[in-house]
């Protein structure tokens, strides 16, 4: 299995993160050849396999719903990019 | 008398407590010998001032009689660790300046216990890599060289800054943690010991995620009961990670000690891989003897499945990473990098704030966790982690502890093993298996090669058996009796 230019825009734009052309190229490369690597996966008998979730447990613990924190939002906010009257500030999203 | 900076920590504690010196000596020799170490670029921020705060307070538990178990000893801590109050990168420049309103379990575990951070320690972006080499911080260089050879050698990844530390006595022990190797690794590259404990050991709460499903906390020290000391300080039940297994922490250092008798060491056929270097696999038989004079029983084991755990890893990891990873979006943390709208935004900050490997882990992420993708890659990869797994457990009904190399090769030198990803890629292969599995897994240092560099072998346990590890890892210790100091020491 490789990868095409195409397939790397589509999944940098799925993963968020902006590549350029010659990027595109050099990453279509690179990642065929992982899955190149991968692709020995294909040849393990795994029918009736049930897929591993955890190694340790199955059942994950489940505790009490309630409130244990909270009353900090100057802490939340201190390493914002961009913050005001207490809200995270974004680019405007709605026209 | 020894130079402070070269104590065991067993040793400095009893010095300590015999009035030998004090915190602040033993805490000055290493904030010292660190000035004089920082080309080597073990950490990407120190932290001496608090180090020294923290060690005044250390001697005045002292003089009043009472101590913490391990008051004053100096150590690094990865900068994949949250800190409260100290800048914590995971060397990325998405998370530059970047300083965590809370502390890490693990790390306020050991600052209860009187450990004293001499800073975060550098390490590759996110924890991925196995060079040191992918730090935004710029590289970690190794204390040894080879002999003849003066070009600077990695130190092992992704804890290179804390392998390099401890070996380069400029700390007495550190954390790492380990996703495919990262602790035993560079552990092997620098000719100290480490250990990764079983998944659900130690919290990962505060912990820079990468895959979740793998990353655990552990120890780095010269000897392995050092190791068994800081261990007992991280490890335990944390109700914050609901992978944390609720099981007491035993006194690993009793372990340390004893014959083997009635140990059954597996040696593994599978690990005889073509292209592994002939001085480790000649180590190997070395230490197969070593085990048996000292009372083991040695094993043939099979783990049929070895030959997948490096593919079923470059799904897993990556898989798991890109969910992960998600989160640096520049909205809430880290760097943002001005965009026209929210997309854009997004899209810029993670091309500027990540670096290369990462950029490629998220794409293959992404990737194999992609509608139509998700069954024949991501399902398929956790099946066969399902058979690795079960080979471990078939092979501890012949055995209590299986015996390897940790890396296929030695040290090598910045910039060798760059050419493509998957050369890189094929350093864990020895300390991957264990990771899918989640057993735990000691690396030892065991010898020297040809060119001078340090080589390890690796004990792999059962789960919460960590005990076994430190008594067989204390045993080859003693037999392999490995007291070269790396040059820029012994200089």
């Amino acid at each position: 299995m490789s990868i095409d230019k195409d397939t790397v825009g589509k999944i940098a734009r799925l993963a968020r993160i902006r590549v350029t052309e010659t990027e595109k190229e050099t990453l279509a490369a690179e990642l065929s050849g992982i899955l190149s690597m991968v692709e020995k996966l294909n040849t393990v008998d795994t029918k009736g396999v049930e897929p591993l979730t955890s190694v340790v447990q199955v059942k994950l613990p489940q505790r009490a719903d309630v409130v244990t924190d909270g009353g900090i939002p100057e802490k939340i906010l201190q390493n914002a990019p961009e913050q005001t009257a207490g809200f995270f500030v974004v680019p405007k999203v709605v026209e | 008398m020894t130079k402070l900076t070269h104590l065991t920590i067993k040793a400095a504690l009893d010095g300590l407590k015999k009035k030998d010196f004090t915190a602040t000596e033993l805490v000055d020799a290493h904030i010292a010998a660190s000035e004089a170490a920082r080309h080597l670029n073990c950490y990407i921020t120190e932290t001496f001032d608090s180090a020294r705060a923290q060690a005044k307070e250390s001697d005045a538990r002292y003089a009043a009689g009472k101590a913490l178990p391990l008051d004053g000893i100096p150590i690094a801590m990865k900068d994949l660790f949250c800190t409260e109050g100290v800048q914590t990168t995971a060397a990325s420049n998405i998370l530059r300046g970047f300083v965590p309103p809370y502390e890490s379990t693990v790390s306020a575990k050991m600052k209860a216990d009187g450990l004293v951070s001499m800073g975060k320690a550098n390490l590759d972006e996110f924890a991925m890599g196995s060079s040191n080499t992918t730090s935004a911080f710029g590289n970690v260089i190794n204390p040894w060289k080879r002999k003849g050879d003066n070009r600077d050698l990695v130190p092992g990844g992704s804890s290179g800054g804390s392998a390099a530390a401890v070996a380069a006595r400029i700390a007495m022990g550190a954390t790492g943690t380990d996703t495919g190797g990262s602790i035993r690794q560079p552990a092997a590259f620098c000719g100290i010991a480490g250990i990764k404990p079983t998944y659900g050991r130690c919290s990962r709460f505060g912990v820079v995620a990468f895959a979740s499903s793998l990353d655990q906390p552990g120890p780095f020290a010269r000897t392995v009961e050092d190791n068994a000391l800081l261990l007992r300080s991280m490890a335990g039940y944390d109700p914050k990670d609901s992978t944390s297994v609720n099981v007491p922490v035993p006194d690993y250092a009793a372990a340390c000690g004893g014959s083997l008798k009635g140990l059954r060491v597996g040696v593994p056929k599978e690990y005889r891989v073509d292209g592994t270097n002939a001085e480790i696999v000649a180590l190997w038989d070395k230490g197969v003897q070593m085990m048996k004079d000292a009372g083991a029983e040695i094993v043939d084991v099979s783990l049929p499945h070895t030959g997948y755990a490096l593919e079923t890893y470059y799904i897993i990891a990556p898989a798991e990473c890109s969910s992960n990873l998600a989160r640096y979006d520049g909205v809430r943390f880290g760097q943002r990098s001005a965009g026209e709208n929210l997309v854009d935004t997004y899209e810029k900050t993670r091309a500027e704030g990540f670096g290369r490997e990462v950029k490629r882990r998220i794409l293959i992420g992404t990737y194999v966790l992609s509608a139509g993708y998700y069954d024949a890659y991501y399902n398929q990869a956790r099946r066969v982690r399902k058979l690795i797994w079960q080979d471990f457990i078939n092979a501890y009904q012949k055995c209590d502890v299986l015996l390897t190399p940790t890396a296929p090769t030695p040290a090598f030198a910045i910039g060798e093993n760059t050419q493509d990803p998957v050369t890189m890629y094929l350093n864990d292969i020895f300390t991957i298996p264990a990771s899918m599995a989640g057993m735990p897994g000691m690396a030892v240092p065991v010898g020297l090669s040809a060119d001078g560099l340090p080589l390890g072998l690796q004990l792999i346990g059962k789960p919460f058996e960590e005990e076994t590890l430190f008594k067989a890892g204390h045993a080859l210790e003693q037999a392999a009796k490995f007291d070269v100091l790396p040059q820029l020491v012994a200089a």
